[in-house]
C-alpha cells in the first residue's frame, strides 16, 4: 500500500523527500555511466515493465491474490541505478496520474518502495553473490534472497519513519513486530516471484540480466574441430 | 505513438482548470496538500476551507462529482487503516458502543481520513484535468532533471502498449486453459512476467536504435 497524505507529519515528509531527490541525483549520474543515451528509452520501457508486472495477480488463496513491488526485481534485471529511477518514475506518475499514494507522502514512497527496496535488494543481492557457487544458476537465488531483505527493510523503515513523524500514539514495539510479521510473509511471497521471474529470464536471455554480467563474463567462445 | 486519446482517468473538457498551465497546477496541488497536511486535526474550520476550496474548483472544471466519487475506491486500503487506529492506538480511551477506543486514535483516524481523502480527490482533480503530455511539460518547468521527465515520457508513452501486451499473453494462456487459482500456478505467472520484461527491455532497444537514425543523442530538442 502507497502512503498517503497525512499519515506523517510535514516536517518528515520534507526530510524523506529531500532523501529521496538525492538519491535521485546518483542514480541519474549512475545511469548515465552505465547506460549513456540508452537511459530514457530503456529505464522508460523498464518502468512501464514493472508498472504492468505490480498489475499482475499472484492468486494466494481463496480469491485473495498479491502482487510484486518489484524493487529487487528491477535492481537485478537492469542495475540499481536504473532500477531506482524506474521506481521513481512508477511512484511518480501512479500519483500524479492515477492518485494512488499521497502527492506530499511523494518523498516518502519514493524512499520506501524505490531506494530501500533497490538498494538493499542489490546489496543483499550482492552479499549473496559472492557467498553462493559463482555459476548461472546462482543468480536466480540470490535475487530471491535479495526480493525478501528488501520487503522488511523496507518495513522496518516505514516503523521507524512512523516512530518520528507518525500522528497516532502507537507502542513502537507492537508495531515493529505487527508490520515485521507481515511483511516476512509478504517478502516470502515477493522472493518466490523473483526467483521464477529472474529464473525465467535467466533461462532465455541471461545477457539482459545486470546481476548476471559478472558470472557470464568468465564464459568464453570454444571453437572445436571436427576431426575428420 | 502519442496519440492524442488522455489517460485513464483524464475527462475531456475546456474549463479554465484544463486550460490552467500545468506547471501552476501542480505547483498549486503540492502547497495545497503541504498546508493541508500541516494543518492540526482539531482545526475543523480550515478543514471545512480546504472542501470548499476543492469543491469550487471542482464545479469550474466541470467533471461530475460523481465521476470523481467513484474513483476515490483507490482510497480503501487507508480507510481499512484508519478503522483500526482507535483499537491499536494508546493514550486515554472512551466508550462506545461499548467498545473502549483510543481517544487519539481516533482523532488521528478521523484527521487521515480527511486528509488523505482531500489528497486523493485534489490528485484526481489534477489527472482528470490534465493531459499527460502537459503534465511532463509542467514538470520540466518545474526543473524537474530533464532526464527523469523523458523516461516517465517513455512510461506514460508505452503504457498501454505494454498493458495491452500483458493483456494479449493473459488470452493467450486462457485460451490454452489456464486459470490461476492457487500458488501452484505461479510459474506461469512468473514466466509471463519474464517474457514481459524481455518484450519491453527489447522494444527499449529497437525503439532506442529508432531514436538514433532519427539524429538522437540523448537531449530533448523542441
Amino acid at each position: 500500500m502507497h502512503v498517503p497524505d497525512g499519515f506523517l507529519d510535514a516536517p518528515t515528509s520534507l526530510v524523506t523527500a529531500t532523501v529521496a531527490a538525492a538519491g535521485i541525483g546518483v542514480a541519474l549520474k549512475g545511469a548515465r555511466r552505465e547506460l549513456d543515451d540508452r537511459t530514457a528509452p530503456l529505464a522508460g520501457l523498464v518502468a512501464t515493465f514493472v508498472f504492468a508486472t505490480q498489475m499482475l495477480n499472484f492468486p494466494v488463496a481463496g480469491g485473495t491474490s498479491g502482487h510484486l513491488m518489484g524493487g529487487a526485481l528491477a535492481a537485478v534485471l537492469v542495475g540499481p541505478y536504473a532500477g531506482l529511477l524506474c521506481l521513481t518514475v512508477v511512484l511518480v506518475v501512479q500519483s500524479l496520474l492515477f492518485a494512488d499514494g499521497g502527492i506530499t507522502a511523494l518523498g516518502t514512497n519514493v524512499v520506501l518502495m524505490g531506494l530501500l527496496t533497490v538498494v538493499g535488494g542489490y546489496a543483499v543481492f550482492r552479499a549473496a553473490q559472492l557467498a553462493l557457487p559463482k555459476r548461472l544458476s546462482m543468480v536466480a537465488p540470490a535475487a530471491a534472497l535479495g526480493a525478501i531483505a528488501s520487503v522488511v527493510l523496507s518495513a522496518a523503515a516505514f516503523v521507524l519513519l512512523y516512530a518520528v513523524g507518525g500522528v497516532v500514539p502507537i507502542p513502537f514495539d507492537t508495531l515493529l513486530t505487527a508490520m515485521l510479521g507481515v511483511h516476512v510473509f509478504i517478502g516470502v511471497g515477493e522472493a518466490v516471484i523473483t526467483f521464477l521471474v529472474v529464473s525465467s529470464v535467466v533461462a532465455v536471455r541471461p545477457d539482459l540480466v545486470h546481476g548476471a554480467r559478472r558470472v557470464l563474463a568468465v564464459r568464453e567462445l570454444e571453437t572445436r574441430l571436427v576431426s575428420s | 505513438m502519442g496519440a492524442p486519446h488522455g489517460h485513464r482517468l483524464h475527462f475531456q473538457g475546456h474549463s479554465p482548470v484544463h486550460q490552467a498551465p500545468a506547471h501552476l497546477k501542480i505547483a498549486f496541488l503540492v502547497s495545497f496538500m503541504l498546508v493541508v497536511v500541516a494543518t492540526p486535526v482539531p482545526w475543523l474550520a480550515a478543514f471545512a476551507a480546504y472542501a470548499a476550496v476543492l469543491a469550487v474548483l471542482v464545479a469550474l472544471s466541470g467533471v461530475p462529482a460523481l465521476y470523481l466519487a467513484r474513483r476515490l475506491v483507490i482510497e480503501t486500503p487507508v480507510l481499512a487503516f484508519a478503522v483500526l487506529l482507535p483499537f491499536i492506538a494508546t493514550g486515554p480511551t472512551v466508550d462506545l458502543l461499548g467498545l473502549s477506543l483510543s481517544r487519539p486514535g481516533l482523532v488521528a483516524g478521523g484527521g487521515l481520513v480527511v486528509k488523505a481523502t482531500l489528497g486523493v480527490l485534489a490528485s484526481l482533480l489534477l489527472a482528470a484535468t490534465t493531459e499527460p503530455r502537459d503534465l511532463l511539460a509542467g514538470l520540466e518547468r518545474l526543473r524537474v532533471p530533464s532526464q527523469l521527465v523523458q523516461i516517465m515520457g517513455f512510461m506514460v508513452r508505452y503504457l498501454d502498449v505494454v498493458s495491452d501486451e500483458l493483456r494479449r499473453m493473459k488470452t493467450a494462456r486462457e485460451s490454452r486453459g489456464f486459470t490461476a487459482r492457487d500458488p501452484r500456478h505461479w510459474p506461469v505467472i512468473g514466466r509471463s512476467a519474464g517474457a514481459l520484461f524481455i518484450r519491453s527491455f527489447e522494444r527499449g532497444e529497437r525503439v532506442h536504435l529508432a531514436m538514433i537514425s532519427r539524429g538522437y543523442d540523448g537531449t530533448v530538442r523542441r
